[in-house]
């Protein structure tokens, strides 16, 4: 309400513990053994196998295709043989499995010939973002939406300003913060081909106060362009959600319903920029990424670059192992990661940490009844009531939940996070959206079946009719030439 | 409800209601310490007998409906029979604290289905329907005499005030600073002539004065509510816009007539106004959610604090106020939503085209 100085509502400060893992240097990974690759890692349709059991593989080589526009390929993060494509072990808390291609590696980790442009900048908008496209980026940031959509649409729409994500908000996770302080140039030529293919007019880097030297690493790196603006943005979670970050640096909204780009803007993540600024100037497709791995049951959290496909355990394996006992694992931060049932599971593209949490970093399971004591609406960062919205969707009540303002809900669990009472607003609002999209998903199918239904009536009656007119037709020929004769 | 959660997020800023209501209690006790010194043992009685029997009705209750036990110690009952204790005339019989902690705890608050349903502040919808059923017990108000001085009454002397029945002489009893007024003003005095007699803000403000067991010391209330402010325990928009009113209103009528009228400073430093503003509308189960209803609530309940005292036939007017305002609070909550992110006041999603432009079809890629 009184927002006289521009700063985003809500939000809150978790304790961020980053001090764990920010340390040191990141550091690479031996090829592992075995490399598993769901086909889905990325929003979108699930990506097409184009080889087969037995197939030998180089690296960077094409495995799976997009089916659809939305949707990204997956490449073999090195060489070796393709031993199996079938269901492996998802990482998602309910422990089930999912399509993917398990490689076999040769330890040999020999490139496939890339196709390395002579200078990108010379290349036309349209032909870049197909080229990210075919490298299967995605949003690194744990989005994980294609990153070539984001770009194509962007070019439909007048984009004003780019905005690099280092906001990195998400207690424990330093990957960004690392990757800025180490590969800053890289960065800042990603952001600079992304505003090539977006014709943007500048990019802002966005970075939280509490990385000071990934600040001084970014402004150097980009101080002899023009055009790029490196901001400190006060330190407070979810800085990094885009709708958010897009108001703090802009001082714009985007209207509800809509995209970044209705207000000019598109947010890429540092991850991101970087990713495709490898793809567009040496070719190479995604087929690794930085992954923090943190919690106070590691023995020495890191940043490590590895595979895409590594097993979390190996991962835990160099950075010494567990120690103490973990409560739980998980994929990403704590506020909206994934939980995973073991250290089965493979890294993906969009794993940005992999933590291991004591039972004491963990909250408290006891539920009690709302005090309605407001702290949710206080710390919700879109203005929403979410002790109304966990009323309606505990009763089941759809459209009340959509209207007190889940069909606004980010699941950014700033509720869930100050809730005195302990409820678990977040699962509630996942449940509803699932809910929600079930019936939309109904809704469709049945307006289409109606559609078809009416097509088919019209179609028959359209028949009929000129069947009739068929038959009045020849039946006034048989009668033309009666009506000659009498006259 | 489930407790297999798999839905983050896995981190806490380890706040939890009881530690919420304790902190709340915790607020009350320089107030509460204060008046019990003040009013002696009579007042030490009640206040006990009170806050137990408010105990004891939340476990009956919690069992009679089947509720884990444990509820018992997250101290809302607690609160609740405290906030009516210090609310009552510090030397009434025992019945009137447990009859009313009954009430509050059994109809007030678990009758609607226990923490967090009630639609009434629990604590004042015992104290008017206390008032209104005996209310010559209501409003005998004891002069204080401070713990072991001359006049106080001894232990003995206490136990047979609260429990025995005791008739209070009339030496013991005074009235109010808002029952004087209003007596006075029905005899043709002018509002100066009444408070230059018997009226002083200092006195008022530190407490000295008779009225409910811990309402007296509008400095100690101030103390332990900015500390739950500073603690955000409790908003501060309820308070302050419900003084704010209060005080303007009380300022503006004694402009336009100052025989007739008291001034704001005599409102503020009066009654139940500072407790009821810091520690019952703040009750948050019964106040508006966000920071635009919490306004229009404390605005309301000081408008009609002023309204009651002036105008009204009982010389106290916040538990009447308080109540009033709480059975708005649904409608206040539903018309008064914060304004989401992206959408204007009224709910609908903001124009986008004056931000960008669409780039033409051919520039497709």
């Amino acid at each position: 309400m009184f927002n006289l100085v521009r700063r985003i509502q809500g939000g809150v400060h978790p304790d961020a513990r980053k001090d764990l893992s920010v340390g040191p240097e990141i550091a690479y990974l031996p090829v592992p053994e075995r490399l598993y690759l769901p086909l889905r890692q990325h929003a979108g349709a699930e990506a097409l196998p184009l080889v087969k059991v037995g197939d030998l593989v180089l690296k960077g080589q094409l495995l799976a295709a997009s089916p659809s526009e939305v949707s990204a390929p997956i490449h073999a993060p090195s060489s070796g043989r393709i031993v199996e494509i079938g269901p492996i072990l998802a990482p998602h808390p309910s422990g089930l499995n999912v399509n993917g291609i398990v490689l076999e590696c040769d330890g040999e980790d020999r490139w496939i010939e890339l196709d390395v442009p002579a200078d990108p900048f010379s290349l036309s908008p349209q032909v870049l973002a197909e080229r990210v496209a075919q490298a299967g980026v995605v949003g690194l940031g744990g989005a994980i939406f294609p990153a070539a959509v984001k770009l194509k649409q962007g070019t439909r729409h007048e984009i004003k300003t780019v905005i690099i994500n280092g906001s990195e908000c998400e207690p424990y996770l330093t990957t960004d913060d690392r990757l800025m302080r180490e590969r800053a140039a890289e960065i800042v030529e990603g952001a600079r081909l992304i505003q090539h293919i977006l014709r943007a007019y500048s990019i802002v880097i966005a970075i939280e106060d509490n990385k000071p030297e990934a600040l001084e690493a970014m402004k150097a790196a980009s101080a002899h362009h023009g055009a790029i603006e490196v901001m400190a943005i006060p330190a407070l979670y979810p800085m990094g959600s885009a709708k958010q970050l897009i108001f703090e640096v802009t001082g714009r909204e985007v209207p509800a319903g809509g995209r970044s780009t209705d207000v000019g803007v598109l947010v890429h993540n540092v991850g991101t920029a970087y990713a495709i600024q490898q793809a567009l100037r040496y070719g190479k497709p995604l087929i690794s990424r930085v992954v923090t791995v943190s919690g106070s049951c590691v023995k020495n959290p890191a940043n490590l670059e590895v595979l895409i496909g590594t097993p979390a355990q190996t991962l835990m394996d160099a950075c010494g192992g567990l120690i103490g006992k973990p409560a739980q694992f998980m994929l990403g931060g704590p506020m909206m990661g994934t939980v995973v049932p073991s250290l089965q599971i493979p890294v993906i593209k969009g794993a940005t940490g992999l933590l291991a949490l004591s039972e004491d970093e963990l909250p408290r399971k006891d539920v009690s009844p709302c005090i309605r004591c407001s702290r949710c609406v206080d710390a919700c960062p879109m203005g929403l009531t979410p002790l109304e919205m966990a009323v309606h969707a505990r009763a089941d009540d759809l459209d009340s939940a959509g209207e007190s303002g889940l069909r606004d809900c980010i699941l950014c669990g700033c509720c869930s996070y100050v809730c005195p009472a302990h409820i678990p607003l977040v699962q509630y609002f996942q449940y509803a959206k699932g809910k929600q999209d079930e019936r939309r998903g109904t809704e469709r199918k049945n307006s289409y079946i109606k559609q078809q239904t009416e097509a088919r009536a019209a179609r028959l009656a359209e028949e009929e009719a000129a069947k009739a007119a068929a038959k009045a037709a020849k039946k006034a020929a048989a009668a033309k030439p009666k009506k000659e004769v009498e006259s | 409800m489930s407790q297999s959660i798999a839905a983050g997020p896995f981190a806490h800023d380890r706040s939890s209601v009881d530690r919420i209501m304790l902190q709340v209690c915790l607020a009350l006790v320089p107030a509460t310490l204060f008046g019990l010194v003040m009013f002696g043992w009579p007042a030490i009685n009640l206040w006990i007998i009170t806050c137990a029997s408010a105990l004891a009705t939340e476990a009956a209750c919690l069992h009679l409906m089947g509720q884990p036990q444990r509820r018992l110690l997250d101290g809302s009952a607690l609160l609740t029979g405290w906030l009516l204790a210090i609310s009552l005339p510090p030397w009434a019989p025992w019945w009137i604290g447990v009859g009313g902690s009954v009430f509050a705890i059994g109809i007030g608050k678990q009758l609607y289905g226990g923490i967090g349903q009630n639609i009434f502040n629990p604590a004042m919808l015992a104290r008017v329907a206390l008032l209104i059923a005996f209310p010559l017990h209501m409003t005998t108000w004891a002069l204080p005499a401070p713990l072991f001085s001359a006049g106080a009454p001894g232990f003995l002397e206490g136990l047979s005030i609260t429990f025995g029945g005791m008739p209070l002489t009339d030496s013991m009893v005074g009235a109010t600073a808002l029952g004087n007024l209003k007596t006075e003003l029905t005899l043709n005095h002018t509002a100066d002539e009444i408070l230059s007699k018997s009226f002083s803000f200092w006195s008022a403000f530190f407490g000295t004065t008779a009225g409910s067991m811990a309402e007296t010391s509008e400095f100690l209330l101030l103390l332990g509510g900015g500390w739950l402010i500073a603690k955000k325990i409790i908003h501060w928009e309820i308070p302050v816009s419900m003084l704010l009113a209060v005080f303007v209103m009380g300022v503006i009528a004694q402009q336009a007539n100052p025989a007739g009228y008291p001034g704001g400073f005599y409102h503020l430093a009066s009654g139940g106004l500072i407790m009821g503003a810091l520690f019952i509308a703040t009750d948050p189960v019964t106040s508006p959610v966000s920071r635009t209803g919490r306004l229009i609530f404390g605005v309301g309940c000081g408008v009609l604090v002023y309204l009651i005292r002036t105008w009204g036939n009982f010389p106290e007017a916040v538990a009447f106020a308080v109540l009033f305002m709480n059975a708005l609070t649904p409608l206040i909550d539903r018309y008064w939503r914060p304004r989401a992110y992206g959408r204007n006041a009224r709910g609908k999603p903001l124009v986008a085209a004056k931000w960008t432009s669409q780039v033409k079809e051919v520039d497709k890629v």
